[in-house]
């Protein structure tokens, strides 16, 4: 904790200066929290406004009038292309193909980092190199490959070939976050164990997996966002009908029949964005450790 | 028999997750590298032909324009999110007593899906009806935002809405940073009558190289990977004024049929990436190794 403006060590006066750059930090930290703050009011508000007050009014004006329209729009009745059944049959595909792919990868993940970092055997640290490097490749490089593979295990376009490309470009993070969250566990613990007659899985079970539940939060936060917001993965291996929320968004967006409805478009936004920022309201320090913890390697 | 079993357990649950990404990573990392020397266009061919992709990607106007945005988005991303971010974690770092709710607000847009962030952005400098109208509205009737359908600053939109995605996230890790230097040291200096000014730049600064690396590392790669934001704020548009090299590889996949131009462009992606990333995880494995 480093701190300037207030008062240095020993008894200080409270000079004028010092008041007066405190009063500037305050206005500068509140100026940057309307900036961060802006585009979330703008979407609330337009989304609650009609399209007649969105003409006529300012960018910034809070509603005259509340109605919630759009939101029933957005949510049942926008076009996504030539079907109008807004996002709700996609935001099931998003539920659908995030809760089993977090899930999997979340559980592939403890198993590998619980055998990287205590059962280690040789090649085991090449195996985690290998993983770790699958973590930073630009996924366009997997992109045409990855379509051809699922048109040939019967997958192409369906939720099931979804849930399979997050697992396995998952599977690098999850076994990153455990393995670091492992090898601080000392070893003696699995073979004070293993003389007790404990065998691999009971280890897992017994042992590590009660003492996990900070890492799973993380995994399980990260995972989630990550295959919440994916945009690539489900425009390039989805088709009409199996669309993620995000491809759906976009597609109400940028749909060009009709007049533009903004205040759709911003309600859709917010629903779309509504269970990550959940996430992240209730659960925002584990939100940030994920967010650490992959940076120092990704 | 049944010790050797044991100890083969460890092995064979690891197996499935290694020869996934052996297929999955590797192998298809190298069908795409094939891919890229090859004439394929709208189906795979797989007889050699050179470089005849990379010098058709060399030869494209619109891949140059992908590259060259790439480098103007790229820095400056980059440079305004650092400089951004670092100066909200040195102004959180002064003892604010509502700290806890400012770093909610800075970071929350790093929870968000870029087509969310997008969506909302284009909303907001929507030439009739955003920011130019609200500033019309106020009595200055000649006010002009119109970034975004503009082929020369429609970049610096995309800009605006990444840095406003990321910043935050860079404040979190500066923050970080400034509360593991060491405040014996930061007391001293105090005590000796050190301007604060001077002990940021000449002692806390220079002790945090290690997290403007990983900043660095991070918007870099989010940068090379930026696809869903341009998409949602721009389409690539106007025309492919604000084409990156992943809609590029994205538009030649799957809108032109010319996968022989999508993979050579994803493995120069891939190229870029590694001449960044690659330095710093060897660093990172041998100073773990020391």
């Amino acid at each position: 904790m480093t701190d300037f403006t207030a008062s240095p060590p020993g008894p200080a006066p409270r000079a004028p200066g010092r008041i007066a750059l405190r009063w500037l930090l305050f206005i500068l930290l509140g100026l940057f929290a309307l900036f961060y703050l802006m585009p979330l009011f703008v979407m609330v508000t337009t989304s609650l406004k009609s399209l007649e007050e969105i003409r006529s009014g300012s960018l910034v004006a809070f509603p005259r009038e509340l109605t919630f329209d759009a939101w029933r729009t957005a949510w049942s009745g926008a076009c996504t292309g030539i079907q109008c059944e807004g996002l709700r049959p996609y935001f099931w595909n998003s539920v659908l193909l995030a809760v089993p792919a977090v899930l999997i990868s979340t559980f592939l993940g403890a198993a590998n980092g619980y055998i990287i970092a205590q059962w280690n055997f040789r090649g085991a640290n090449l195996i985690f190199s290998a993983m770790l490097f699958g973590c930073f490749i630009p996924f366009q490089v997997v992109l045409l490959p990855m379509a051809r593979m699922l048109g040939m295990m019967g997958l192409a376009g369906t939720i099931p070939g979804l849930i399979f490309a997050h697992v396995v470009y998952g599977i690098g993070f999850t076994t990153l976050f455990f393995r670091n969250f492992y090898v601080t566990i000392p070893s003696d613990l699995v073979k004070a164990a293993k003389v007790d007659g404990a065998g691999f899985f009971r280890i897992f079970w017994s042992i590590f997996l009660p003492l996990s539940l900070p890492i799973i939060v993380v995994t399980v936060i990260w995972q989630f966002t990550q295959i919440w917001n994916d945009f690539l993965f489900g425009v390039s291996f989805s088709q009409a009908g199996t669309q993620p929320v995000t491809v759906a968004l976009n597609n109400i967006v940028n749909s060009t029949t009709g007049v533009k409805e903004y205040n759709v478009d911003m309600a859709a936004a917010i629903i779309a964005g509504l269970p990550t920022l959940l996430v992240y309201v209730v659960a925002g320090k584990y939100f940030i450790r994920g967010l650490t913890a992959g940076s120092v390697k990704g | 028999m049944h010790a050797w079993l044991e100890r083969q357990i460890p092995k064979m649950v690891l197996a499935p997750s290694f020869v996934a990404i052996l297929i999955f990573v590797y192998g298809f990392i190298g069908w795409t590298a094939w891919i890229s020397l090859t004439r394929s266009k709208l189906l795979p061919r797989y007889d050699l032909h050179g470089l005849i992709q990379y010098k058709r990607l060399l030869a494209a106007p619109r891949w140059d324009t992908a590259m060259d945005n790439l480098f103007l988005f790229g820095s400056l991303f980059i440079g305004i999110s650092m400089l951004l971010g670092l100066g909200l974690a040195i102004l959180l770092d002064q003892r604010i007593r509502i700290e806890g709710v400012l770093r909610t607000i800075y970071l929350y847009p790093m929870a968000l899906s870029m087509i969310v962030t997008g969506t909302a952005w284009k909303w907001i400098m929507n030439p009739g009806l955003g920011l130019e109208a609200m500033v019309r509205g106020w009595g200055f009737d000649s006010f002009r935002f119109s970034w975004i359908i503009d082929p020369d600053m429609a970049i610096y939109a995309v800009v605006v809405a990444g840095v406003w995605q990321a910043s935050g996230f860079v404040m979190a890790l500066f923050l970080a940073g400034l509360r593991s230097v060491d405040g014996e040291i930061i007391k001293a200096a105090q005590v000796d009558g050190i301007p604060g000014w001077r002990i940021y730049s000449a002692i806390i600064l220079p002790s945090m190289a290690p997290i403007f690396l990983s900043a660095f590392i991070v918007l870099a790669h989010l940068a090379i990977k930026s696809f869903d934001l341009v998409v949602a704020l721009t389409g690539g548009g106007p025309g492919y004024a604000t084409d990156l090299p992943a809609t590029y590889m994205y538009a030649m996949a799957f809108s032109r049929g010319d996968i022989g131009q999508a993979a050579s462009s994803a493995m120069v992606m891939m190229a870029v990436v590694f001449a960044i990333v690659v330095p710093y995880l060897y660093s990172e494995l041998r100073a773990k190794h020391d």
